[in-house]
């Protein structure tokens, strides 16, 4: 049966390019890449309901070892067509969705969901939208009118105070604003909570990922806010492609795979909610 | 209430998107049979679960968002950074600067 296993080491969150030996001279993606092994994929519904991904005919396991699940059929046919769409080699580094079904199912750093409601909201101290300049002009501007609707949206949708600083410190946030987003995040499942912090970390902020996640943001809008500076000097210095564009095309993947497994993974309550109803 | 483009171009969006990776054969995939079965149920319940039906709609764009960008994210990546680090010759290149040569060719001072 062991020979029935796949098992990938390198399929945690955040991949580091490796050198690879035999090439030394390059710094290259290839060494996280991996030789494609199989044909066929496709799901099925195991025990408790959970479904599988079948490569071929072996389960996919997680680099833990474990079998891997996940809670809906959406889920997993999006993890799935991850698999199906790889050519002749896996690059792990662009399938977000099955690198956060692998951190949710081996826990990796063995957080409980307090700690992680605890690491997310550390990042409400340094929000982005909350750190602003005080020159040049046109760029105080700009975040002026680009971040103050959000942070106010937020403020009145949780009936909290945040507020804004162009002090290095930061604003200084209140004690009960943050027992407010701890009392909401305690309402997210595991699962959803390892996507928001996901996404909180990618768009630095909490404000943004919560606006995202509340359905008040689109992707694009979020990533674009959260990189808000950036455009404002690619607006006066001009775009390079390979660095700027590169850059804002990994963020909104891995943003809009956040955003999406928050949702998805926080359905299935619904969905079996409908399902009793009817 | 985020500015989200119709629930018909998003999904003409994703079975594009699903078409250029999977190829001539995408309408077999899972992925295909999965979205526009969700497309039509979705149409039919119409605004009985309008929240739901919003719902969905924003899965849908983030999907979409996902697949567009990842693509978009492998091209640049393979024209610029696939090959690993580029020689200083081809670095200069890239921003249109070439690097000094020796007067009398390489090796002249011997």
């Amino acid at each position: 049966m062991f020979r029935n296993i796949v098992r990938f080491q390198s399929l945690y969150g955040h991949m580091i390019c490796k050198v690879c030996p035999k090439k030394e001279l390059f710094y290259s993606t290839a060494a996280a890449e991996r030789k494609k092994f199989y044909q066929d994929v496709s799901i099925s519904q195991g025990e408790g309901g959970l479904f599988e991904i079948n490569l071929d005919r072996r389960k996919l396991k997680t680099p833990g070892g474990k079998l891997f699940t996940v809670p809906n059929e959406a889920l997993a046919i999006a993890v799935a067509t991850e698999w199906d769409v790889q050519k002749e080699t896996l690059k792990f580094y662009t399938m977000h969705l099955s690198t956060l079904c692998n951190t949710a199912l081996d826990n990796p750093t063995q957080r409980n969901k307090d700690q992680m409601i605890s690491a997310a909201l550390k990042y409400l101290e340094t929000d982005t939208v909350c750190y602003r300049v005080d020159e040049p002009y046109g760029l105080v501007e700009l975040q002026n009118n680009e971040w103050d609707p959000v942070l106010h949206w937020i403020e009145n949708r949780y009936n909290v105070t945040i507020g804004s600083s162009s002090n290095i410190l930061g604003p200084e946030i209140p004690e009960a604003t943050k027992d407010t987003f701890r009392q909401h995040l305690k309402s997210y499942n595991f699962w959803s909570l390892t996507g928001l912090e996901f996404v909180i970390t990618q768009l630095k902020s909490v404000v943004l990922a919560l606006g995202m996640i509340d359905r008040h943001l689109g992707v694009e809008q979020a990533v674009l806010l959260s990189r808000l500076e950036e455009e404002y000097q690619i607006r006066c210095w001009g775009n390079v492609e390979w660095a700027h564009d590169y850059d804002i095309y990994e963020l909104r993947a891995r943003t809009a795979a956040g955003a999406l497994f928050v949702q998805l993974s926080s359905e299935s309550s619904t969905v079996k909610h409908k399902l009793m109803q009817d | 209430m985020a500015a989200l483009s119709s629930p018909l171009r998003v999904c003409r969006g994703i079975l594009k998107e699903i078409r250029l990776s999977q190829g001539p054969n995408y309408r077999q995939s899972l992925a295909y049979n999965y979205v526009m079965d969700q497309y039509r149920k979705n149409k039919v319940t119409g605004e009985r679960y309008c929240r739901a039906q919003q719902e969905a709609h924003h899965a849908s764009q983030a999907y979409l968002c996902l697949l567009t960008s990842t693509r978009n994210h492998m091209v640049l990546h393979n024209l610029y950074h696939a090959k690993g680090e580029r020689s200083p010759e081809q670095a200069a290149g890239m921003v249109g600067l070439r690097l000094p040569t020796q007067p009398g060719g390489k090796g002249w001072e011997k």
